[in-house]
Protein backbone atom coordinates (compact mmCIF):
# COMPACT_ATOMS: atom_id res chain seq x y z
CA UNK A 1 0.00 0.00 0.00
CA UNK A 2 1.08 3.77 -0.88
CA UNK A 3 2.54 5.60 1.73
CA UNK A 4 -0.98 8.23 2.72
CA UNK A 5 -0.06 11.48 3.64
CA UNK A 6 -2.62 13.67 5.93
CA UNK A 7 -2.73 17.19 5.78
CA UNK A 8 -5.00 19.56 7.70
CA UNK A 9 -6.34 22.33 5.76
CA UNK A 10 -7.63 24.90 8.74
CA UNK A 11 -11.37 26.13 7.53
CA UNK A 12 -11.75 24.00 4.71
CA UNK A 13 -11.34 19.88 5.57
CA UNK A 14 -8.40 17.50 5.39
CA UNK A 15 -6.52 16.18 2.17
CA UNK A 16 -4.74 12.90 1.78
CA UNK A 17 -2.19 12.47 -0.75
CA UNK A 18 -0.36 9.86 -2.58
CA UNK A 19 1.53 8.90 -5.62
CA UNK A 20 0.00 5.75 -7.42
CA UNK A 21 2.34 3.25 -8.71
CA UNK A 22 2.58 4.51 -12.42
CA UNK A 23 3.80 7.54 -10.66
CA UNK A 24 0.82 9.73 -11.01
CA UNK A 25 0.20 11.97 -7.20
CA UNK A 26 -3.36 11.95 -6.17
CA UNK A 27 -5.02 13.86 -3.96
CA UNK A 28 -8.66 13.43 -1.99
CA UNK A 29 -9.88 16.22 -0.22
CA UNK A 30 -12.82 16.09 2.27
CA UNK A 31 -14.80 19.31 2.71
CA UNK A 32 -16.22 19.18 6.29
CA UNK A 33 -19.58 19.09 4.86
CA UNK A 34 -18.70 15.78 3.52
CA UNK A 35 -18.16 16.81 -0.44
CA UNK A 36 -15.20 15.44 -1.86
CA UNK A 37 -12.39 16.71 -4.14
CA UNK A 38 -10.45 13.95 -6.27
CA UNK A 39 -7.48 15.43 -7.63
CA UNK A 40 -4.46 14.43 -9.87
CA UNK A 41 -1.40 16.52 -9.95
CA UNK A 42 0.52 17.87 -12.71
CA UNK A 43 3.96 16.41 -13.44
CA UNK A 44 5.21 19.90 -14.44
CA UNK A 45 3.90 21.63 -11.57
CA UNK A 46 3.48 18.94 -8.67
CA UNK A 47 2.35 21.80 -6.55
CA UNK A 48 -0.72 22.65 -8.99
CA UNK A 49 -3.84 20.16 -9.37
CA UNK A 50 -4.29 19.23 -13.34
CA UNK A 51 -7.93 17.73 -13.08
CA UNK A 52 -10.38 18.11 -10.41
CA UNK A 53 -13.25 15.66 -9.64
CA UNK A 54 -15.95 17.28 -7.39
CA UNK A 55 -18.05 14.57 -5.87
CA UNK A 56 -20.90 15.21 -4.21
CA UNK A 57 -21.56 12.49 -0.68
CA UNK A 58 -23.86 9.83 -3.27
CA UNK A 59 -20.71 10.59 -5.76
CA UNK A 60 -18.55 9.65 -3.21
CA UNK A 61 -21.02 6.20 -1.86
CA UNK A 62 -21.27 5.16 -5.52
CA UNK A 63 -17.25 5.38 -6.35
CA UNK A 64 -16.44 3.75 -2.96
CA UNK A 65 -18.93 1.39 -4.07
CA UNK A 66 -17.23 0.47 -7.00
CA UNK A 67 -13.97 0.43 -6.11
CA UNK A 68 -14.63 -1.52 -3.46
CA UNK A 69 -13.60 0.17 -0.41
CA UNK A 70 -16.86 0.94 1.16
CA UNK A 71 -15.28 1.45 4.78
CA UNK A 72 -18.53 -0.05 6.55
CA UNK A 73 -18.64 -3.28 4.21
CA UNK A 74 -15.00 -3.95 4.98
CA UNK A 75 -15.60 -3.88 8.65
CA UNK A 76 -18.52 -6.50 7.63
CA UNK A 77 -16.23 -8.97 6.10
CA UNK A 78 -13.87 -8.52 8.76
CA UNK A 79 -16.86 -9.04 11.31
CA UNK A 80 -18.05 -11.99 9.61
CA UNK A 81 -15.32 -14.25 9.89
CA UNK A 82 -15.22 -14.18 13.27
CA UNK A 83 -17.74 -16.85 14.49
CA UNK A 84 -20.50 -15.73 16.27
CA UNK A 85 -19.68 -11.81 15.36
CA UNK A 86 -23.02 -10.05 14.08
CA UNK A 87 -22.83 -6.73 12.74
CA UNK A 88 -26.40 -4.75 12.77
CA UNK A 89 -27.32 -1.40 11.70
CA UNK A 90 -29.66 0.18 14.23
CA UNK A 91 -31.73 3.66 13.55
CA UNK A 92 -32.08 5.87 16.74
CA UNK A 93 -35.90 6.53 17.02
CA UNK A 94 -36.75 10.22 17.55
CA UNK A 95 -38.60 9.05 20.35
CA UNK A 96 -35.69 7.35 22.19
CA UNK A 97 -34.33 8.67 25.47
CA UNK A 98 -30.84 8.30 24.10
CA UNK A 99 -31.16 10.91 21.28
CA UNK A 100 -28.84 13.66 23.16
CA UNK A 101 -27.11 11.29 25.45
CA UNK A 102 -23.45 10.20 24.95
CA UNK A 103 -22.19 6.48 24.23
CA UNK A 104 -21.01 6.70 27.75
CA UNK A 105 -24.23 7.38 29.45
CA UNK A 106 -26.00 4.92 27.87
CA UNK A 107 -23.48 2.10 29.47
CA UNK A 108 -24.67 -0.11 26.42
CA UNK A 109 -21.48 -2.23 26.85
CA UNK A 110 -22.50 -3.08 30.05
CA UNK A 111 -25.45 -4.26 29.59
CA UNK A 112 -25.78 -5.47 26.12
CA UNK A 113 -22.09 -6.69 26.02
CA UNK A 114 -22.82 -5.07 22.01
CA UNK A 115 -20.13 -2.00 20.73
CA UNK A 116 -20.75 1.06 19.14
CA UNK A 117 -18.44 0.89 16.24
CA UNK A 118 -19.60 3.75 14.24
CA UNK A 119 -22.84 6.42 13.57
CA UNK A 120 -23.80 6.92 10.37
CA UNK A 121 -25.26 11.01 10.40
CA UNK A 122 -26.61 12.50 7.24
CA UNK A 123 -24.11 11.72 4.60
CA UNK A 124 -21.25 11.52 7.19
CA UNK A 125 -19.87 9.00 9.27
CA UNK A 126 -18.29 9.00 12.92
CA UNK A 127 -16.15 5.40 12.84
CA UNK A 128 -14.79 4.39 16.26
CA UNK A 129 -16.48 6.80 18.20
CA UNK A 130 -15.64 8.53 21.42
CA UNK A 131 -17.33 7.46 24.74
CA UNK A 132 -18.32 11.16 25.20
CA UNK A 133 -19.89 11.06 21.53
CA UNK A 134 -23.56 12.03 21.70
CA UNK A 135 -26.57 10.68 19.67
CA UNK A 136 -28.83 12.99 17.79
CA UNK A 137 -32.76 11.31 16.44
CA UNK A 138 -31.95 9.59 13.41
CA UNK A 139 -28.52 8.48 13.76
CA UNK A 140 -27.59 5.11 12.17
CA UNK A 141 -25.65 3.29 14.70
CA UNK A 142 -23.43 0.11 13.28
CA UNK A 143 -22.80 -1.97 16.81
CA UNK A 144 -21.22 -5.15 16.66
CA UNK A 145 -21.73 -7.91 19.26
CA UNK A 146 -23.46 -11.23 19.60
CA UNK A 147 -27.01 -11.94 17.72
CA UNK A 148 -28.40 -11.73 21.20
CA UNK A 149 -26.64 -8.73 22.42
CA UNK A 150 -27.79 -6.77 19.35
CA UNK A 151 -31.06 -7.57 19.94
CA UNK A 152 -30.98 -6.13 23.44
CA UNK A 153 -29.10 -3.23 22.49
CA UNK A 154 -31.89 -2.57 19.57
CA UNK A 155 -34.49 -2.67 22.23
CA UNK A 156 -32.56 -0.49 24.86
CA UNK A 157 -32.45 1.90 21.55
CA UNK A 158 -36.14 2.34 20.88
CA UNK A 159 -37.13 2.68 24.77
CA UNK B 1 -54.94 48.16 11.81
CA UNK B 2 -51.03 47.40 11.62
CA UNK B 3 -50.24 48.01 8.09
CA UNK B 4 -51.63 51.79 8.72
CA UNK B 5 -49.96 52.11 12.08
CA UNK B 6 -46.96 52.16 9.98
CA UNK B 7 -45.15 55.91 10.20
CA UNK B 8 -44.77 57.67 7.22
CA UNK B 9 -40.75 57.70 8.50
CA UNK B 10 -40.84 53.28 8.84
CA UNK B 11 -42.54 53.92 4.81
CA UNK B 12 -39.79 56.19 3.84
CA UNK B 13 -37.39 53.52 5.14
CA UNK B 14 -38.69 50.75 3.86
CA UNK B 15 -38.37 52.33 0.06
CA UNK B 16 -34.54 52.64 1.44
CA UNK B 17 -33.45 49.71 2.82
CA UNK B 18 -35.26 48.04 0.08
CA UNK B 19 -34.05 49.93 -2.55
CA UNK B 20 -30.73 49.90 -1.50
CA UNK B 21 -30.87 46.04 -0.61
CA UNK B 22 -31.98 45.46 -4.71
CA UNK B 23 -29.27 47.75 -5.30
CA UNK B 24 -27.09 45.49 -3.82
CA UNK B 25 -28.34 42.77 -4.73
CA UNK B 26 -27.69 43.39 -8.38
CA UNK B 27 -24.05 44.69 -7.68
CA UNK B 28 -24.09 41.00 -6.30
CA UNK B 29 -24.78 39.09 -9.27
CA UNK B 30 -22.83 41.49 -11.21
CA UNK B 31 -19.77 40.57 -9.17
CA UNK B 32 -20.79 36.77 -9.25
CA UNK B 33 -20.88 36.53 -13.39
CA UNK B 34 -17.05 37.91 -13.29
CA UNK B 35 -16.04 35.78 -10.29
CA UNK B 36 -15.45 38.44 -8.33
CA UNK B 37 -16.40 39.42 -4.63
CA UNK B 38 -19.27 41.70 -3.94
CA UNK B 39 -16.85 43.62 -1.24
CA UNK B 40 -15.29 46.84 -3.58
CA UNK B 41 -19.00 47.03 -5.54
CA UNK B 42 -21.01 47.35 -1.94
CA UNK B 43 -18.16 50.11 -0.92
CA UNK B 44 -18.52 51.81 -4.20
CA UNK B 45 -22.64 51.55 -3.97
CA UNK B 46 -22.14 52.93 -0.26
CA UNK B 47 -20.17 56.27 -1.69
CA UNK B 48 -22.79 56.84 -4.35
CA UNK B 49 -25.36 57.07 -1.66
CA UNK B 50 -23.49 58.69 0.95
CA UNK B 51 -22.71 62.53 1.88
CA UNK B 52 -22.55 64.67 -1.17
CA UNK B 53 -23.41 61.00 -3.21
CA UNK B 54 -25.81 60.64 -6.19
CA UNK B 55 -28.65 59.35 -3.69
CA UNK B 56 -28.52 60.61 0.04
CA UNK B 57 -30.41 58.58 2.64
CA UNK B 58 -31.68 60.30 5.32
CA UNK B 59 -34.46 58.49 6.98
CA UNK B 60 -32.80 55.06 7.71
CA UNK B 61 -29.84 56.28 8.68
CA UNK B 62 -29.95 54.94 12.36
CA UNK B 63 -31.15 51.42 11.33
CA UNK B 64 -28.76 50.76 8.58
CA UNK B 65 -26.09 52.31 11.50
CA UNK B 66 -27.27 49.85 13.95
CA UNK B 67 -27.92 46.72 11.24
CA UNK B 68 -23.72 47.76 9.74
CA UNK B 69 -22.69 47.39 13.60
CA UNK B 70 -24.43 43.64 14.00
CA UNK B 71 -22.42 43.39 10.43
CA UNK B 72 -19.26 43.42 11.74
CA UNK B 73 -20.46 41.59 15.15
CA UNK B 74 -21.49 38.65 12.58
CA UNK B 75 -18.36 38.88 10.18
CA UNK B 76 -16.25 38.33 13.44
CA UNK B 77 -18.20 35.78 14.49
CA UNK B 78 -18.55 33.60 11.49
CA UNK B 79 -14.21 34.29 11.89
CA UNK B 80 -14.45 32.91 14.97
CA UNK B 81 -16.80 29.34 14.23
CA UNK B 82 -14.30 28.92 11.02
CA UNK B 83 -11.67 27.29 12.80
CA UNK B 84 -11.71 24.77 15.05
CA UNK B 85 -9.40 24.68 18.55
CA UNK B 86 -7.32 22.12 16.92
CA UNK B 87 -6.54 23.83 13.98
CA UNK B 88 -5.57 26.78 16.08
CA UNK B 89 -2.99 24.82 17.90
CA UNK B 90 -2.08 23.51 14.90
CA UNK B 91 -1.64 26.76 13.26
CA UNK B 92 0.33 28.26 16.34
CA UNK B 93 2.64 24.81 15.75
CA UNK B 94 3.77 25.24 12.26
CA UNK B 95 3.52 28.63 10.66
CA UNK B 96 4.52 30.96 13.70
CA UNK B 97 7.97 31.51 11.61
CA UNK B 98 5.73 32.79 8.33
CA UNK B 99 3.27 34.34 10.53
CA UNK B 100 5.78 36.61 11.98
CA UNK B 101 7.20 37.78 8.66
CA UNK B 102 3.64 38.58 7.46
CA UNK B 103 2.67 40.35 10.36
CA UNK B 104 6.07 42.20 10.04
CA UNK B 105 6.19 43.05 5.82
CA UNK B 106 2.30 43.88 5.98
CA UNK B 107 2.03 46.04 8.99
CA UNK B 108 5.21 48.23 9.13
CA UNK B 109 3.74 49.74 5.37
CA UNK B 110 0.73 50.91 6.58
CA UNK B 111 1.72 51.78 10.12
CA UNK B 112 4.61 53.76 8.23
CA UNK B 113 2.23 55.53 5.50
CA UNK B 114 -0.11 56.53 8.24
CA UNK B 115 2.61 58.73 9.99
CA UNK B 116 4.14 59.59 7.05
CA UNK B 117 0.14 61.16 5.84
CA UNK B 118 1.05 63.24 9.69
CA UNK B 119 -2.12 60.88 11.27
CA UNK B 120 -2.01 60.60 14.84
CA UNK B 121 0.44 57.46 16.00
CA UNK B 122 -2.96 55.03 17.07
CA UNK B 123 -4.66 55.83 13.80
CA UNK B 124 -1.37 54.92 12.04
CA UNK B 125 -1.14 51.43 13.82
CA UNK B 126 -5.03 50.99 12.33
CA UNK B 127 -3.67 51.31 8.91
CA UNK B 128 -0.79 48.79 9.73
CA UNK B 129 -4.02 46.71 10.61
CA UNK B 130 -5.89 47.14 6.92
CA UNK B 131 -2.41 46.62 5.35
CA UNK B 132 -1.78 43.25 7.09
CA UNK B 133 -5.11 41.40 7.13
CA UNK B 134 -5.64 39.29 4.47
CA UNK B 135 -9.24 39.01 3.47
CA UNK B 136 -10.16 35.12 4.36
CA UNK B 137 -13.46 35.64 2.60
CA UNK B 138 -11.91 36.42 -0.99
CA UNK B 139 -9.29 34.18 -0.59
CA UNK B 140 -11.75 31.24 0.20
CA UNK B 141 -13.84 32.13 -2.82
CA UNK B 142 -10.64 32.38 -4.93
CA UNK B 143 -8.52 29.26 -3.64
CA UNK B 144 -12.28 27.56 -4.44
CA UNK B 145 -13.28 28.78 -7.88
CA UNK B 146 -9.81 28.41 -9.28
CA UNK B 147 -9.76 24.58 -8.18
CA UNK B 148 -7.08 25.41 -5.91
CA UNK B 149 -7.96 23.87 -2.65
CA UNK B 150 -5.88 20.43 -3.31
CA UNK B 151 -3.25 22.50 -4.58
CA UNK B 152 0.27 22.05 -2.09
CA UNK B 153 0.79 25.71 -1.72
CA UNK B 154 -2.99 26.11 0.01
CA UNK B 155 -2.42 24.85 3.10
CA UNK B 156 0.41 27.47 3.95
CA UNK B 157 -2.28 29.56 2.80
CA UNK B 158 -4.54 28.90 4.78
CA UNK B 159 -2.28 28.67 7.82
CA UNK B 160 -1.25 32.05 7.80
CA UNK B 161 -4.67 32.93 7.41
CA UNK B 162 -5.13 31.01 10.37
CA UNK B 163 -2.31 33.00 12.17
CA UNK B 164 -4.17 36.73 11.21
CA UNK B 165 -7.01 35.19 12.54
CA UNK B 166 -5.69 34.67 16.12
CA UNK B 167 -3.55 37.63 15.97
CA UNK B 168 -7.02 39.70 15.67
CA UNK B 169 -7.63 38.29 19.25
CA UNK B 170 -4.61 40.84 20.78
CA UNK B 171 -4.34 43.31 17.48
CA UNK B 172 -7.75 44.68 17.64
CA UNK B 173 -8.36 45.21 22.09
CA UNK B 174 -5.15 46.70 21.56
CA UNK B 175 -5.80 49.10 18.63
CA UNK B 176 -9.60 49.78 19.60
CA UNK B 177 -7.64 51.35 23.22
CA UNK B 178 -5.15 53.16 21.62
CA UNK B 179 -7.96 55.04 19.80
CA UNK B 180 -9.79 55.55 22.68
CA UNK B 181 -6.76 56.27 25.04
CA UNK B 182 -6.97 60.05 26.05
CA UNK B 183 -3.31 59.66 27.82
CA UNK B 184 -0.71 57.12 28.26
CA UNK B 185 -2.25 56.36 31.96
CA UNK B 186 -5.37 55.51 30.50
CA UNK B 187 -4.55 53.59 27.24
CA UNK B 188 -2.51 51.28 29.68
CA UNK B 189 -5.44 50.77 31.92
CA UNK B 190 -7.94 50.17 28.75
CA UNK B 191 -5.12 47.52 27.58
CA UNK B 192 -4.70 46.05 30.20
CA UNK B 193 -9.09 45.87 31.17
CA UNK B 194 -9.02 44.70 27.50
CA UNK B 195 -6.55 41.88 27.87
CA UNK B 196 -7.93 40.78 31.11
CA UNK B 197 -11.58 40.52 29.33
CA UNK B 198 -10.00 38.82 26.47
CA UNK B 199 -7.94 36.26 28.77
CA UNK B 200 -10.98 35.68 31.15
CA UNK B 201 -13.93 34.89 28.00
CA UNK B 202 -11.21 33.19 26.03
CA UNK B 203 -10.47 30.82 28.77
CA UNK B 204 -14.75 30.40 29.95
CA UNK B 205 -15.53 29.99 26.33
CA UNK B 206 -12.87 27.10 26.06
CA UNK B 207 -13.12 25.23 29.72
CA UNK B 208 -17.17 25.51 28.68
CA UNK B 209 -17.01 25.26 25.00
CA UNK B 210 -17.71 21.25 25.42
CA UNK B 211 -20.63 21.69 27.48
CA UNK B 212 -21.89 24.80 26.08
CA UNK B 213 -21.26 23.45 22.46
CA UNK B 214 -23.41 20.42 23.95
CA UNK B 215 -26.18 21.94 25.35
CA UNK B 216 -26.47 24.13 21.81
CA UNK B 217 -26.50 21.34 19.76
CA UNK B 218 -29.20 19.36 21.00
CA UNK B 219 -32.09 22.46 19.81
CA UNK B 220 -33.36 22.69 16.31
CA UNK B 221 -32.13 24.91 13.85
CA UNK B 222 -34.43 27.90 15.21
CA UNK B 223 -33.03 28.04 18.53
CA UNK B 224 -29.60 27.07 17.57
CA UNK B 225 -29.87 30.56 15.65
CA UNK B 226 -31.31 32.74 18.08
CA UNK B 227 -29.25 31.23 20.69
CA UNK B 228 -25.79 32.12 18.83
CA UNK B 229 -27.15 35.30 17.27
CA UNK B 230 -28.23 36.75 21.28
CA UNK B 231 -25.07 35.58 22.75
CA UNK B 232 -22.92 37.23 20.13
CA UNK B 233 -24.97 40.14 20.65
CA UNK B 234 -25.02 39.92 24.58
CA UNK B 235 -21.15 38.83 24.68
CA UNK B 236 -20.44 41.83 22.73
CA UNK B 237 -22.33 44.69 24.15
CA UNK B 238 -20.59 42.98 27.68
CA UNK B 239 -17.07 43.67 26.00
CA UNK B 240 -17.91 47.23 24.27
CA UNK B 241 -19.23 47.99 27.77
CA UNK B 242 -15.57 46.50 29.47
CA UNK B 243 -14.33 49.23 26.58
CA UNK B 244 -13.14 46.04 25.16
CA UNK B 245 -14.21 46.26 20.92
CA UNK B 246 -17.76 44.31 20.86
CA UNK B 247 -16.25 42.80 18.00
CA UNK B 248 -13.65 41.06 20.15
CA UNK B 249 -16.43 39.37 21.89
CA UNK B 250 -18.16 38.40 18.78
CA UNK B 251 -15.00 36.49 17.94
CA UNK B 252 -14.56 34.83 21.21
CA UNK B 253 -18.23 33.32 20.93
CA UNK B 254 -17.15 32.06 17.44
CA UNK B 255 -13.77 30.36 18.90
CA UNK B 256 -15.78 28.91 21.65
CA UNK B 257 -18.52 27.18 19.89
CA UNK B 258 -16.90 23.59 18.68
CA UNK B 259 -17.50 20.23 17.17
CA UNK B 260 -20.85 19.35 15.74
CA UNK B 261 -22.55 22.30 16.93
CA UNK B 262 -19.71 24.77 14.95
CA UNK B 263 -20.73 23.85 11.61
CA UNK B 264 -24.58 24.13 12.16
CA UNK B 265 -23.76 27.28 13.38
CA UNK B 266 -21.41 28.52 11.06
CA UNK B 267 -24.31 26.94 8.28
CA UNK B 268 -27.14 28.80 9.83
CA UNK B 269 -25.56 32.41 10.75
CA UNK B 270 -23.75 32.19 7.09
CA UNK B 271 -26.64 33.49 5.25
CA UNK B 272 -27.61 36.53 8.16
CA UNK B 273 -23.94 37.54 8.46
CA UNK B 274 -24.22 37.76 4.44
CA UNK B 275 -26.94 40.24 4.76
CA UNK B 276 -25.75 42.31 7.56
CA UNK B 277 -22.23 42.62 6.54
CA UNK B 278 -23.30 43.85 3.03
CA UNK B 279 -25.22 46.75 4.96
CA UNK B 280 -21.69 46.99 6.69
CA UNK B 281 -19.90 47.69 3.78
CA UNK B 282 -22.32 50.28 2.32
CA UNK B 283 -22.35 52.05 5.29
CA UNK B 284 -18.75 52.15 5.87
CA UNK B 285 -18.10 53.75 2.37
CA UNK B 286 -21.28 55.66 3.12
CA UNK B 287 -20.13 57.70 6.13
CA UNK B 288 -16.97 58.83 3.82
CA UNK B 289 -16.56 62.32 2.06
CA UNK B 290 -16.13 61.60 -1.54
CA UNK B 291 -13.67 64.49 -1.27
CA UNK B 292 -11.92 62.68 1.50
CA UNK B 293 -11.87 60.19 -0.94
CA UNK B 294 -9.79 62.15 -4.01
CA UNK B 295 -7.57 63.26 -1.46
CA UNK B 296 -6.89 59.35 -0.35
CA UNK B 297 -6.23 57.98 -3.84
CA UNK B 298 -2.73 58.40 -4.58
CA UNK B 299 -1.73 57.21 -0.84
CA UNK B 300 -4.03 54.07 -0.99
CA UNK B 301 -2.86 53.07 -4.74
CA UNK B 302 0.76 53.19 -3.63
CA UNK B 303 0.14 51.59 -0.79
CA UNK B 304 -1.81 49.03 -2.87
CA UNK B 305 1.30 48.28 -4.64
CA UNK B 306 3.29 48.24 -1.78
CA UNK B 307 0.58 46.10 0.09
CA UNK B 308 0.84 43.25 -3.11
CA UNK B 309 4.94 43.48 -3.18
CA UNK B 310 5.24 42.54 0.29
CA UNK B 311 1.77 39.87 0.60
CA UNK B 312 3.50 38.37 -3.07
CA UNK B 313 7.22 38.34 -0.49
CA UNK B 314 5.44 36.53 2.22
CA UNK B 315 3.62 33.94 0.51
CA UNK B 316 7.13 33.26 -1.66
CA UNK B 317 8.34 32.88 2.13
CA UNK B 318 5.66 30.96 3.48
CA UNK B 319 5.51 28.32 0.39
CA UNK B 320 9.16 27.94 0.56
CA UNK B 321 9.05 27.20 4.20
CA UNK B 322 6.55 24.38 3.32
CA UNK B 323 8.83 23.00 0.17
CA UNK B 324 6.67 24.50 -2.75
CA UNK B 325 8.47 25.37 -6.16
CA UNK B 326 8.79 29.07 -6.94
CA UNK B 327 5.09 28.55 -9.40
CA UNK B 328 3.22 27.34 -6.32
CA UNK B 329 4.58 30.09 -4.14
CA UNK B 330 3.90 32.94 -6.52
CA UNK B 331 0.39 31.65 -6.78
CA UNK B 332 0.48 31.50 -1.89
CA UNK B 333 1.48 35.15 -2.72
CA UNK B 334 -0.42 36.82 -5.00
CA UNK B 335 -3.60 35.05 -3.88
CA UNK B 336 -3.08 36.44 0.10
CA UNK B 337 -2.79 39.72 -1.56
CA UNK B 338 -6.73 40.72 -1.50
CA UNK B 339 -7.52 42.40 1.65
CA UNK B 340 -11.21 43.07 2.08
CA UNK B 341 -13.82 42.99 5.48
CA UNK B 342 -11.06 42.64 7.95
CA UNK B 343 -9.22 45.63 7.08
CA UNK B 344 -12.37 47.50 6.73
CA UNK B 345 -13.61 46.17 9.99
CA UNK B 346 -10.31 47.46 11.56
CA UNK B 347 -10.67 50.45 9.71
CA UNK B 348 -14.38 51.09 11.00
CA UNK B 349 -12.65 51.58 15.29
CA UNK B 350 -10.86 54.73 13.77
CA UNK B 351 -14.03 56.22 12.76
CA UNK B 352 -14.40 58.25 16.20
CA UNK B 353 -10.81 59.74 15.54
CA UNK B 354 -10.30 62.70 13.82
CA UNK B 355 -7.55 61.22 11.59
CA UNK B 356 -10.24 58.69 11.01
CA UNK B 357 -12.00 60.04 8.11
CA UNK B 358 -9.31 60.21 6.40
CA UNK B 359 -8.38 56.62 7.51
CA UNK B 360 -11.53 55.47 6.32
CA UNK B 361 -11.39 56.78 2.88
CA UNK B 362 -7.44 55.50 2.71
CA UNK B 363 -8.88 52.17 3.94
CA UNK B 364 -11.78 52.52 1.37
CA UNK B 365 -9.52 52.71 -1.56
CA UNK B 366 -6.78 50.13 -0.36
CA UNK B 367 -9.21 47.92 -0.26
CA UNK B 368 -10.95 48.66 -3.51
CA UNK B 369 -7.45 48.14 -5.29
CA UNK B 370 -6.40 44.53 -3.95
CA UNK B 371 -9.73 42.96 -3.71
CA UNK B 372 -9.76 43.44 -7.41
CA UNK B 373 -5.89 42.69 -8.31
CA UNK B 374 -5.36 40.15 -6.17
CA UNK B 375 -7.90 37.39 -7.88
CA UNK B 376 -6.78 39.01 -11.54
CA UNK B 377 -2.82 38.30 -10.34
CA UNK B 378 -3.16 35.15 -9.44
CA UNK B 379 -5.30 34.30 -12.53
CA UNK B 380 -2.55 36.02 -14.46
CA UNK B 381 0.00 33.93 -12.88
CA UNK B 382 -1.58 30.47 -13.31
CA UNK B 383 -2.20 31.48 -17.12
CA UNK B 384 1.41 32.06 -17.82
CA UNK B 385 2.60 29.07 -16.20
CA UNK B 386 -0.06 26.89 -18.53
CA UNK B 387 1.60 28.75 -21.79
CA UNK B 388 5.13 28.34 -20.49
CA UNK B 389 4.15 24.66 -20.14
CA UNK B 390 2.85 24.68 -23.55
CA UNK B 391 5.72 26.35 -24.89
CA UNK B 392 8.31 23.78 -23.15
CA UNK B 393 6.87 20.55 -24.27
Amino acid sequence: MPDIKETLLPGVGVRHEFTTAGGERLSLLTHRSGRRELAVYDRDDPDRCRTVLHLSGEDTTALGDLLGVNQVSETVRGAQQLQGLAIDWLTLPTTSRFAGATIADGEFRTKTGASIVAIVRDETTIPAPEPTTSFRADDVIVAVGTPQGLELLRTLLGS
Amino acid sequence: MIVAAASANATAAFLEVGTVALALAMLSRIAGRFGFTAIPLYLLAGLAVGKGGLIPLDVSHDFIALVAEIGVLLLLLTLGLEYSADELRHGLRTGLSSGAVDATLNFVPGFLAGLVLGWHPSVAVLLGGVTWVSSSGIISKVLADLDRLGNRETPAILNLLVLEDLAMAVFLPVASALVIGRNVADTITTIVVAFAAVVTILGLALRMSGRLSAFLDKGNDESLLLAVFGLTLVVGGLAQRLEVSAAIGAFLVGLALSGPVQHRAGTLIGPLRDLFAAVFFVFFSFQIDPSDLRGALVPAAALAVIGTATKVATGWFAGRASGIGSAGRLRAGTTLAARGEFSIVIASLGVTHEDGVHLGAVAAGFVLLTALVSPLATRAVASRRVSGVGVSS
